[in-house]
């Protein structure tokens, strides 16, 4: 299991990154933390001829609040998020996910960046920044331009940013208050994608759903948000018969394909059981 | 090999009254105590002692030898072109492009092979493998040609490069669809048939009549699917010929060096002194490392052709996709009792789905292993048993995952079977074993299907692991939830196990007789050295041997040398595999000890100038009877045989065994599980686990407690988590960790462990071995507590591995919703 | 094939090498520096057995390009005993029979010792889930355990005593 060969460049600022993207082109790929990336070149299932290594690039890490919005730079690794007082206290859906994604020594490497840009509908940050309606920078040749996480997932694996565009920050608007959140994941061991996984962000006045988001893990082609389930909460006094419509809502709209994790029928099933549980424990938090 | 011939389907066990001559000095029955017998200060620890392992210092310190350290001069690096079919034609090999990469020497295929005879090999069970195919592939990710190159990176490219033609035939994936011999996986055989043999123990006829006057009867199909040992080091080889000695090296990843050595000798025709057969420290082999794969024979063939070292190391994948894998039994069981509930006949019809090729590694008078211990710890009146094997376009079958030889298919039928007669006739499951145990006054036991079991006392386990559960408060706390709706199991495995092969004149490998060895040197200066023809994988010998001699002499184990794993040193042996080392060469250490012992009797005299007669052992002297003050230390000792031995006696105080049991011990156990089960999802969690095992004498405590919790989580692996699949193309769809899984710490529950001490009768230790007992009781336990938990929903039985969307769905059906 | 100078430092000493951009780093400790002690037990990072520090965070080195730990700090089990004294934590593995192979250990004392420096004092559950991105198939875990709290347990109170 050894890569084949490729053109190695480690470039120090973003500009010449992009600048080394913009040269080389769909051959080229940008190396973070490498977690999925290698392992696919490893097994010779992608072949880049040239890899961007943006690891050396100051500035593009960090977690920090600014202007009402969490921001996290692209190369930040998930432990981070798991060692950030910021994060452990005022975004209890993030620091949810940071706990399940992959294992402890793959998370010192695996960036948040690189989990979002990959747009594998498996990865667990998809979902989780879909429900807290997060917007992505990615920046190239003609500077940054801002991409709202809505429009960002576009097919199987595919994003919304230009071969020459990296992402460089990830921004959450930081939650109104009696707001909450959760991501509750099935896996059939550590370190296991997700068999179906539940992100919510709900607000919540009293007993109501003011505002809700409800996303998907590895139940769709593409990172999903369940929209009809959003609609059957928002609005509503909620009460455990709505949580099962929401719940019901979820498990019909997805569109999981079957495989060693499970049939059709069964994550269609627990992603009914999990939506309800995460909300469960969202309306929770909000209060 | 008559099994193997179709003309011929039926093989009859021969077993007429196995070891009905009872040995010399065997009691029939033995008292079961708890308390660990120590007779040796801790400066000495013998048996009994917690003694930390000696072979730790260089693990700890990153200084263990694996296969992948070992780098010779000039070494070349060989890599594996695979097929992408389970079953197809090979039109065409074009290796041009491969040849043409800066640093390829050579593409090794099946036809470059036949040219020397090589393209076939015989396996363990004297069935024939293919090496590297000339006309057809039978399974996905066979070895179609090696690429041998300078370096890792470089073979790695050129396998990418080498062009094969392949024209796909249809597979063979479902063993009843392999019995109608549509399509024919081994058309090299005369007979053009998928059946490989036929085999029944027992007496049928009087199976049937109790059966017709049963009052209940159980019938239960269960499957117990394909899996894989995945030790953490997967296989590998370093081969280094000289031609100028035409000495052949072969450092490879073996549980049986010494078997691998003849069969390499008799395979190639190189004299077998010329071969060297080296395994360095094993990284888990759990019996995964006793076949011989078609990697090592190409690597030690490619080495012989260029004449320079050339290294082979298996990638994961090909680990979990080719090499060779265990279990893969159809079972079609039925159980009979009486009208008291009394359990009196089994009955039960097997397919064994083998893959490509019989490459069990089981004697060859027993095809299905040691199956027929299927009736377990119960005394019933009559049984019988019958396997089918068949060839379907998988790999290798049947092999190994830490156990001894089909045992852990015949623990989990029974076990089963068991609770569900159990639940079925409204009895506890632990009293209902009580009720039905063979009794520990009938030991020895003489089974229906042939077994002369050698000690046992069931109900002390079971008895033993109840209190530590608290097992009476636990089916209170069941029937609490079980009114609030929640689901929560219990589920008891009292097994019996069968390990220690051979005796000779029943086990064999490829003819060669199932014994084993020690050689022990004492030096001068009180000091040994021993050589046993096992191979430790971590189990410890070089501890656990050093203690039993030191038991035996009275030299401190530390003072000790243990090696293994070298054919031009260590005597000849059959190697670590079956829970067999303890029972064989561990008795081969006591009674070459033995021998010293007498000798050093005789120096001792000789020393103290009185009659041997007047002589007395005490932990490490010979002592004169009444005169303790006037004694020879087996350091003395030791010392004399070289220095002042008397003129009748040879010089050096060194011994050699080579150790034929009189029969197969058999350790026991009862392990309970409490499981949680989510109703939302079909999680099931493994709340508690206790463990009560019984394998005789206990050598090293510490080493015994890590042999049965790594057992545990090996048996809570396929109960939950572990299975190869394949899609209807014969593609295996769990070859990578990532789909193959390994249980981690999270997954692994705090195992609660207990024993109690039955000693075996006919080993001179009383020792029984344990390596393999955990993971051959812990399934059913597991299997038993889900079920437990759902029967009164209607749910009978659920396959292993036992993952959530089966519980889900068994839940669903009987409409029980989150 | 592009080539490449790459310095690091590694157990304390600072190697410089040329290299393949494609070398891993797992094989650059093995092959050009002949640390052996780091293993390699998958190609899909789920086993763990090549867990080295990095910069004092684990990784898997089967996953990291040597070129990627260019400049960077590098510690593998060889660099674990300092004086020839064994560390608290093998003497943990050591003591309560935290091995059995000896093939994960390796990666698996790097984990723990990552585990010790974030939480000193952790509990059971803590220790197996930051040791759960580390596979053992011999000791189903419970020693492993038993040996992490062992070093636990032994590094406070030499702190203790040094404090």
């Amino acid at each position: 299991m050894i890569t084949g060969q490729f053109t190695y460049f480690a470039p120090t600022t973003i500009e010449e990154a992009i600048q080394l993207l913009d040269e080389h082109g769909f051959e080229a790929k940008i190396l973070a933390g490498g977690q999925s990336l290698i392992p696919a070149m490893r097994f010779r299932l992608s072949q880049p001829g040239v890899i961007i290594d943006i690891n050396g690039i100051d500035g593009l890490s960090g977690i920090r609040e600014e202007d009402g919005n969490l921001v996290i730079g692209a190369l930040t690794r998930e432990s981070m998020l798991e060692g950030s007082h910021l994060v452990q206290s005022r975004y209890p859906l993030l620091a949810d996910a940071a706990t399940v994604i992959a294992d402890p020594v793959v998370r010192n490497m695996a960036t948040v960046g690189g989990n979002i840009a990959h747009a594998d509908p498996a990865n667990d940050h998809p979902a989780v920044m879909l429900a807290y309606n997060a917007e992505v920078t990615a920046v190239g040749p003609n500077g940054a331009r801002t991409i709202a996480i809505d429009d960002f997932f576009v097919d199987f694996f595919e994003n919304a940013m230009e071969d020459n565009e990296i992402l460089t920050e990830i921004r959450i608007p930081t939650p109104a208050s009696n707001s909450g959140g959760a991501y509750i994941k099935l896996e059939r061991k550590v370190g296991d994608y997700a068999i179906s996984a539940v992100a919510v962000q709900l607000t919540m006045n009293g007993d109501t759903c003011i505002a809700a988001r409800i996303a998907l893990t590895n139940v769709n082609p593409v990172p999903m948000r369940a929209e009809n389930a959003e609609r059957a909460l928002v609005g509503m006094t909620v009460t455990d018969d709505v949580i099962e419509t929401v719940g019901e809502e979820a498990g019909a709209e997805c569109d999981p394909s079957p495989d060693l994790r499970g049939s059709i029928d069964y994550k269609r099933d627990i992603t009914r059981v999990l939506t309800k549980r995460a909300i469960n424990l969202a309306i929770e938090r909000a209060h | 090999m008559t099994y193997h011939d179709p003309g011929k389907p039926k093989q009859i066990d021969d077993r007429n009254e196995y070891h009905s001559e009872k040995p010399e000095g065997v009691s029939s029955q033995v008292e079961t105590t708890e308390e660990i017998r120590v007779t040796t200060p801790p400066e000495i620890s013998g048996m009994g002692h917690r003694m930390k392992r000696k072979e730790d210092p260089r693990f700890l310190q990153g200084k263990g030898n694996y296969i992948d350290d070992i780098k010779l001069p000039g070494m070349l690096y060989m890599d594996i072109v695979r097929s992408p079919y389970a079953h197809a034609k090979i039109l065409n090999i074009d290796a041009s492009a491969a040849l043409e990469l800066d640093g390829v020497l050579a593409v090794i295929t099946g036809k470059d092979l036949e040219a020397h005879n090589l393209h076939w090999m015989p396996t363990f069970q004297s069935d024939t493998q293919m090496v590297l195919p000339t006309d057809k592939v039978i399974y996905y990710a066979q070895e179609v040609c090696a690429v041998i190159a300078t370096s890792r990176y470089i073979a790695a490219d050129a396998v990418e490069l080498v062009q094969v033609e392949y024209e796909p035939l249809e597979p063979v994936i479902d063993p009843f669809e392999a019995l109608e011999d549509r399509v024919i996986v081994r058309e090299d055989k005369e007979v053009k048939t998928n059946r490989t043999w036929h085999w029944e123990t027992g007496d049928k006829d009087a199976t049937d009549k109790v059966f017709r006057e049963a009052a209940h009867v159980v019938k239960q199909y269960m499957y117990l699917p394909r899996i894989h040992v995945a030790s953490i080091e997967t296989c590998g080889m370093v081969a280094n010929y000289n031609s100028s000695t035409g000495k052949m090296q072969l450092y490879m990843t073996s549980q049986a060096p010494h078997a691998v050595r003849t069969v390499f000798a008799l395979v190639s025709g190189l004299p077998e002194q010329k071969i060297q057969v080296i395994s360095p420290d094993i990284g888990g082999g759990f019996g995964g490392k006793v076949p011989v794969y078609p990697g090592y024979v190409v690597c030690a063939v490619a080495s012989l052709l260029i004449g320079k070292p050339v290294k082979w190391i298996e990638d994961r994948s090909e680990n979990l996709q080719a090499d060779s894998f265990a279990r893969d039994y159809h079972i079609n069981a039925e159980l009979a009792a009486d009208a008291d509930g009394k359990i009196v006949g089994l009955r039960v019809d097997t397919l064994a789905d083998n893959g490509c090729t019989d490459g069990q590694a089981s004697s060859s008078k027993f095809p299905a292993g040691l199956y027929s211990i299927c009736t377990g710890a119960y005394d019933l009146k009559a049984a019988h048993v019958s396997v089918d094997s068949v060839y379907t376009t998988k790999p290798t079958g049947g092999v190994a995952y830490r156990c001894s030889f089909r045992v852990t298919e015949a623990v989990h039928m029974i076990e089963r079977m068991t609770d569900i007669l159990a639940h079925d006739l409204g009895i506890d499951p632990a009293e209902y074993r009580l009720k039905n145990f063979i009794r520990p006054d009938q030991f020895p036991y003489r089974s229906p299907t042939g077994w002369e079991y050698d000690s046992g006392n069931y109900e002390a386990a079971l008895k033993k692991a109840m209190d530590m559960i608290g097992y009476d408060d636990l089916r209170g706390e069941q029937a609490e939830k079980r009114e609030r709706g929640e689901l929560m199991g219990i589920g008891i495995s009292s097994f019996v196990e069968v390990v220690g092969a051979g005796p000779s004149k029943d086990f064999d490998i490829l003819g060669i007789k199932m014994f084993d060895s020690a050689e022990i040197r004492i030096h001068p200066t009180g000091k040994a050295l021993a050589r046993f023809g096992t191979k430790s994988q971590g189990q410890g010998h070089e501890t656990t041997y050093a203690q039993i001699i030191a038991e035996e002499l009275g030299l401190p184990a530390a003072d000790i040398e243990i090696e293994e794993g070298d054919t031009d040193t260590a005597p000849y042996g059959l190697g670590t595999y079956a829970s067999r080392s303890t029972p064989t060469a561990g008795a081969a250490a006591v009674m070459a000890a033995r021998k010293i012992k007498a000798k050093a009797k005789k120096i001792a005299a000789h020393l103290l100038e009185v009659n041997e007669d007047d002589l007395e052992w005490d932990v490490n002297k010979w002592q004169v009877k009444g005169s303790p003050e006037q004694a020879k230390t087996i350091q003395d000792i030791a010392f004399a045989a070289y220095t002042n031995h008397p003129d009748d006696v040879e010089a050096g105080l060194e011994a050699t065994d080579y150790y034929n049991p009189p029969n197969l011990t058999f350790p026991f156990g009862s392990y309970i599980a409490v499981v949680d089960i989510d109703k939302g999802t079909g999680v099931v969690k493994v709340r508690r686990f206790v463990a009560i095992d019984d394998c005789g004498n206990i050598i090293n405590p510490l080493v015994v407690e890590g042999q049965i919790h790594g057992g545990l989580t090996q048996g809570l692996a396929p109960a939950l988590y572990e299975e190869i699949v394949y899609d209807e193309n014969g593609t295996c769809l769990t070859g990578t960790l990532a789909d193959y899984l390994l249980p981690t710490a999270v997954e692994s529950p705090k195992w609660e462990t207990g024993h109690t001490i039955t000693p075996s009768p006919h080993h001179p230790i009383g020792a029984k071995g344990v390596g393999e007992s955990p993971t051959v009781g812990a399934p059913p336990a597991i299997a038993n507590a889900v079920v437990d938990a759902m029967w009164h929903l209607g749910v009978r039985h659920i396959d292993i591995p036992i993952t959530p969307e089966k519980v889900w769905k068994a839940l669903r059906e009987a409409g029980v919703q989150d | 094939m592009s080539k490449h100078t790459v310095t690091m430092t590694v157990n304390g000493t600072k190697y410089t090498r040329e290299i393949e951009s494609r070398l891993l780093l797992v094989h650059f400790i093995r092959e050009d520096l002949e640390l052996t002690g780091t293993h390699i037990g998958c190609d899909t990072t789920n086993c763990g057995a090549c867990t080295v520090l990095m910069d004092g965070f684990t990784v898997k080195s089967c996953t990291v390009f040597a070129m990627t730990a260019n400049g960077k700090s590098i510690e593998t089990i060889e660099g674990v005993a300092q004086n020839g004294a064994l560390h608290p934590l093998q003497e943990g593995f050591w003591e309560k029979h935290g091995l059995q192979c000896g093939y994960c250990t390796p990666g698996m004392i790097m984990s723990a010792k990552h585990l010790l420096s974030n939480n000193p004092n952790p509990t059971e559950d803590e220790i197996r889930w930051g040791l759960s991105g580390n596979l053992c198939r011999c000791t189903g875990y419970n020693k492993i355990v038993e040996a992490v709290q062992y070093a636990a347990e032994k590094m406070s109170a030499e702190q203790e005593q040094d404090a």
